[in-house]
C-alpha cells in the first residue's frame, strides 16, 4: 500500500529443479549413514554408553586436554623466539631458527615422539657443561624425562615449528610504518615488539593458532609412539581389546574428540570475532556518529580496538603471506 | 612549550642541526643507489627550515638521516653539539653507537609522517602517553595530564578517547604531532605531513605547525605547501637530484630564484 517505490519487481526465479533432485539425493544418503550407524548391531550401542563415562576413559580425557593446552602454551612461547630469531640482524639466529623450523616441519611428528621417547637409551645421563670440556651437573635421563614430559616436549617443539611461521607472517603484517614511527619516539627494539607489533599481529595470529590447538588435540592420539600410555586414544583402545569390543570404544573416542573440538570451535569463533570482523557494522555506526568515545564491556572494547586495528589498514589479512622460509 | 635547560643561553651560537657532506647509497655495488649526494645543511635553534623538491630528490631520506632511521654512508650530521649515530676516538676512529645510545638520541628528535603512523590499537590519549610512560618512565598520571595539555594544544581535547581510525586525517596527524611533543623534543622534523590529507583538513595541521614555530620550536618541514613556506620559513632549502640547488630566504628562494631548477619547480607547484 505505502509501498514509496512504484512497479516493484515480482518475477518468478529461474526455474532449478536440479537443485531439489541433489538435495533429495544427499538427504537419502545421510539417511541411509545414520540407519547405518544406528541399526547395526556391530557398533553396540550399550558399550559405547556405558563406557563413555567411565573413570579411565574421563582420566584419558584430562590427559589429552593437558597434552594439548601445555603443548600449546609452550609452542607459542617457543614460536615468538623463533618468529623473532628469524628477524633478527644476527645471521647465527637466523640461521638456526630456519634450521629448526625446517627440522621439525619436515619429519613426521610420529618419528619425532619415537625419538624423545628413545631419549633415555640414547643418552642415558643429560649434562650441563661446556662441549667437549667440564661438565657441571647430570642427571638420569629416564628419572627426568618421563613417558609425560617426552610426550609433552615432542608435542610442543614440533608444534612451535608450524606456530612460528604463522607468528612470522603476523609480525611481518604489521606496516613498517609502525616500527619506524616507535623508534622515531626512542623506543627500544624490545619495547617496540612488546607494546607496538606485537599486539597488531595478534588478529592475524590467533585465528590460524585456534585451527593449531583443534589439530593438536588430534595429534595427541600419536603419543603411543612415546609411548604415553594414559591419553584418551590409548585408554579407549586399552579397553576396547580387553573387551574384544575394538569398534565401540573407538566409538567413544570419536564421541569425546568431537565434543572437545565442538567447544574449542565455539571458543575459536569467539576469538576471531574479538580479532577480526563481526564488530564492523557496529563501529561503522560509531564513526558515522562520530560524537560517542569508547564504552561498553571490556570484551566489546577490545574487539573494537582489534576491528579498528584492521581498519586502519596497518595489517594485512592473509595470514599465510610470505611463509615459506 | 618548555624551554630548554640553562645551557641554552651558552649554546645558542651553536646551530641546532649541521649537515656536513652527507651521502646516502642504499645497496651495494652494481645495484647500489645514490640517493644523496653530498648535502650540507645548518639549521639554526628556534629557526624553521623548510625543504622543497621534487619527488624522489631524497628530501625524506634526508629527513631520516638526521634521525638516524637511515645509516648514513658519509659524512656527519650533528645535532644540538652531539653526533647521531657516531663517536670519534681520539686517534679519529670512528664507532658505531648501540643501539640503546641512538634511542636515547633520537628522544630529543621528533618526527611527523606523511601517513601519521599512529598506533591503531590506542586511543589517541594512549598513543600519546606511550613514549614519556615507555620511554622515560614517567608516571601515567604525569603523563596523562601532560597528554591532555598537549591534546587540548593542537585542539582534539574533546577526542582523548578516541581510536585514530574514528578520527579524520587532520585529526590522526595532530594527534601525531602531540605525540611527538610528549617527548619535550628540541627539533622536529615534519615529512610532508598534510600530503595525505583532503585539502579541507590541510589547514588545521598547518595552523598547529605555525603555532609551534611561534612558540620558538626548531623545525624541518618538507612540504609542498609553499604558502606555508612563505609565511613561516625563516630558511628555504630547495633539493633536486640528492644535491641542496639552492637556499635561503623564502623571498629569494620562492619568489626569485636564481637556479633555473628551481624556477621549473616552482612553476609547477605554484
Ligand atoms: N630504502 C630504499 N632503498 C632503495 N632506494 C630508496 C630507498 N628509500 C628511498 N630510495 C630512493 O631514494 C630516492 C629518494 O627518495 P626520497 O628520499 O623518498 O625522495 P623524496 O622524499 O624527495 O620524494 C628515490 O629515488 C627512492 O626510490
Ligand atoms: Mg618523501
Amino acid at each position: 500500500m505505502s509501498d514509496p517505490i512504484p512497479h516493484r519487481i515480482h518475477a518468478r526465479p529461474v526455474p532449478r529443479p536440479g537443485r531439489f533432485l541433489a538435495a533429495a539425493v544427499v538427504l537419502v544418503l545421510a539417511a541411509m549413514v545414520v540407519n547405518g550407524l544406528v541399526t547395526n548391531p556391530n557398533y553396540r550401542w550399550d558399550t559405547v554408553w556405558l563406557y563413555l563415562r567411565d573413570v579411565v576413559v574421563i582420566r584419558g580425557v584430562m590427559w589429552t586436554l593437558v597434552l594439548t593446552f601445555g603443548s600449546m602454551a609452550i609452542a607459542v612461547v617457543l614460536a615468538v623466539l623463533l618468529a623473532v630469531m628469524r628477524r633478527s640482524d644476527n645471521p647465527v639466529m637466523r640461521w638456526v631458527a630456519w634450521a629448526y623450523i625446517w627440522f621439525f616441519r619436515g619429519t613426521p611428528i610420529y618419528t619425532q615422539l619415537v625419538f624423545w621417547g628413545l631419549l633415555a637409551v640414547l643418552y642415558p645421563r643429560l649434562s650441563l657443561g661446556i662441549p667437549f670440556g667440564p661438565e657441571f651437573f647430570s642427571f638420569s635421563t629416564r628419572d627426568v624425562i618421563t613417558a609425560f614430559w617426552a610426550a609433552l616436549i615432542g608435542l610442543a617443539l614440533n608444534e612451535a615449528a608450524y606456530l612460528a611461521e604463522i607468528v612470522r607472517a603476523g609480525l611481518s603484517s604489521v606496516d613498517p610504518g609502525q616500527t619506524e614511527a616507535a623508534k622515531a619516539l626512542g623506543m627500544k627494539d624490545s619495547k617496540i615488539l612488546r607494546r607496538v607489533v606485537l599486539p597488531q599481529a595478534m588478529r592475524v595470529i590467533v585465528p590460524p593458532t585456534g585451527n593449531e590447538t583443534i589439530s593438536m588435540l588430534k595429534t595427541t592420539s600419536l603419543v603411543i609412539a612415546v609411548p604415553f600410555t594414559h591419553d584418551l586414544f590409548y585408554a579407549t583402545n586399552a579397553i576396547g581389546n580387553r573387551l574384544y569390543q575394538t569398534i565401540p570404544l573407538l566409538v567413544i573416542a570419536a564421541i569425546w574428540y568431537l565434543l572437545i573440538t565442538s567447544v574449542l570451535m565455539v571458543g575459536q569463533h569467539y576469538l576471531e570475532r574479538y580479532y577480526g570482523r563481526g564488530f564492523g557494522t557496529e563501529t561503522g555506526r560509531r564513526r558515522a556518529g562520530g560524537g560517542t568515545g569508547p564504552s561498553g564491556s571490556r570484551k566489546e572494547r577490545k574487539a573494537r580496538k582489534q576491528d579498528l586495528i584492521r581498519q586502519s589498514g596497518t595489517t594485512k589479512d592473509d595470514p599465510f603471506l610470505e611463509v615459506t622460509p | 612549550m618548555t624551554t630548554t635547560s640553562s645551557t641554552d643561553a651558552g649554546t645558542t651560537a651553536t646551530p641546532m642541526v649541521e649537515v656536513r657532506g652527507v651521502h646516502k647509497e642504499f645497496g651495494r655495488g652494481a645495484d647500489a643507489v645514490h640517493v644523496l649526494r653530498g648535502v650540507d645543511l645548518t639549521v639554526a635553534r628556534g629557526s624553521v627550515t623548510v625543504v622543497l623538491g621534487p619527488s624522489g630528490s631524497g628530501k625524506s631520506t634526508l629527513l631520516r638521516c638526521v634521525n638516524e632511521l637511515e645509516e648514513i654512508t658519509a659524512g656527519s650530521i650533528v645535532v644540538d653539539g652531539e653526533r647521531m649515530g657516531y663517536r670519534e676516538d681520539a686517534k679519529g676512529v670512528l664507532h658505531r653507537l648501540h643501539p640503546k645510545v641512538i634511542a636515547r638520541q633520537r628522544q630529543r628528535i621528533g618526527m611527523v609522517f606523511q601517513r601519521f603512523h599512529l598506533f591503531p590499537h590506542m586511543t589517541a590519549l594512549e598513543n600519546v602517553m606511550e613514549a614519556p610512560v615507555q620511554v622515560r618512565g614517567m608516571s601515567k598520571r604525569d603523563a596523562r595530564t601532560r597528554a591532555l595539555q598537549l591534546l587540548e594544544r593542537v585542539g582534539l581535547g574533546d577526542r582523548t578517547d578516541h581510536y585514530p581510525a574514528q578520527l579524520s586525517g587532520g585529526q590522526q596527524q595532530r594527534v601525531a604531532i602531540a605525540r611527538a611533543l610528549a617527548m619535550d623534543p628540541e627539533l622536529m622534523l615534519f615529512d610532508e605531513p598534510t600530503s595525505a590529507l583532503d585539502p579541507e583538513l590541510v589547514g588545521e595541521v598547518l595552523a598547529v605547525m605555525k603555532d609551534l614555530a611561534a612558540d620558538g620550536m626548531t623545525m624541518i618541514v618538507v612540504t609542498h605547501e609553499i604558502g606555508f613556506a612563505r609565511e613561516v620559513a625563516d630558511h628555504v632549502v630547495f633539493m633536486d637530484q640528492g644535491v641542496i640547488v639552492e637556499e635561503g630566504a623564502p623571498a629569494q628562494v620562492i619568489d626569485s630564484p636564481r637556479e633555473q631548477r628551481t624556477q621549473e619547480f616552482l612553476a609547477h607547484v605554484l
